[in-house]
């Protein structure tokens, strides 16, 4: 009598190789949200990063449409263990909005209009790893998936790409945010499955 | 603001029913922000999210954060200034 022996797999993998652990794939794309969406006008969108000094850098929603656009396909991945590859966004890389920005920080906080916030190291925003997007899929951001721009830090579970992001604080010292003060994984990487504290 | 798809409070029985071992249908809860004083049961709670969001139906601000994971439980009142209980008389 035969007996099967699967042997020692570590942690429980997805069936698809392109997906990291404990995730499933969706042809959706949910729509998850702490709270009311808020509706932001172009006309008084702006977008601010402010340093450990003080220091506040400020765009408009023309000026920030003026600057580079990047059109990044890339593939999302929810803590709530969804995900969903191949998504297509445009807008501008952080390494445009940071640069020439003088700091010290090894932080960023993104702030969002709304009450939300989520923390990340600033190095997680340079060197084509993160994006200001304002279209998904080539039509607007909708409301509801955090338009008119969200924060896009593809390589992060997805509560880490703000909504409605208005800014970015850098500072010196990790401050957590809004998932991250109630449990979740400070850094969240989809791939060591981070999702929260002491994983 | 647009109002996103909400339930009522009722919906954090079973949640909070893991962490107390009150009935929690029939508490009060003071908002930090504005003061206002609800019924656990008549806060907004946004469910299609990390965690559970329970919002004041006044003011809107978070009252509530519930963070379940498979073996702990997060539980955030600091926009709460109190939950009162109806207990039996002593």
């Amino acid at each position: 009598m035969g007996i099967v022996t699967p042997g020692f797999q570590g942690r429980p993998r997805s069936g698809a190789p392109n997906l990291p652990p404990g995730q499933y794939l969706t042809p959706d794309f949910p729509v998850l949200s702490a709270g009311p969406t808020p509706k932001v006008p172009r006309e008084t969108w702006e977008f601010v990063i402010s340093t450990e000094t003080g220091m506040e850098y400020r765009w408009s929603w023309d000026e920030m449409m003026a600057l580079p656009q990047e059109t990044p396909t890339v593939d999302i991945h929810c803590v709530t263990r969804w995900s969903k590859l191949g998504t297509t966004w445009q807008g501008v890389s952080l390494d445009a909005l940071l640069d020439g920005i003088d700091t010290a920080a090894d932080y960023a906080l993104a702030h969002s209009y709304g009450d939300y916030s989520t923390n990340l190291p600033l190095d997680d925003l340079r060197d084509g790893q993160a994006w200001l997007v304002h279209t998904y899929d080539g039509d607007d951001l909708p409301a509801e998936h955090g338009g008119p721009a969200r924060l896009l830090v593809p390589h992060l579970y997805f509560w880490k790409s703000a909504k409605w992001v208005r800014g970015i604080r850098l500072m010196v010292e990790d401050n957590p945010g809004f998932w991250e003060t109630a449990g979740y994984h400070d850094y969240g990487d989809p791939w060591r499955e981070q999702r929260y504290q002491g994983d | 603001m647009t109002a996103l798809p909400y339930v009522d409070g009722n919906m954090l029985d079973g949640p909070l029913g893991e962490v107390f071992a009150v009935d929690l249908s029939t508490a009060t809860g003071r908002c930090a922000h504005c003061g206002t004083a609800s019924p656990v049961a008549g806060l907004r709670v946004y469910s299609h999210a990390p965690g559970l969001v329970a919002r004041c139906p006044v003011c809107t601000e978070v009252i509530l954060r519930l963070v379940r994971a498979p073996d702990r439980v997060w539980l955030d009142l600091r926009g709460a200034t109190f939950l009162q209980f109806p207990m039996p008389p002593e």
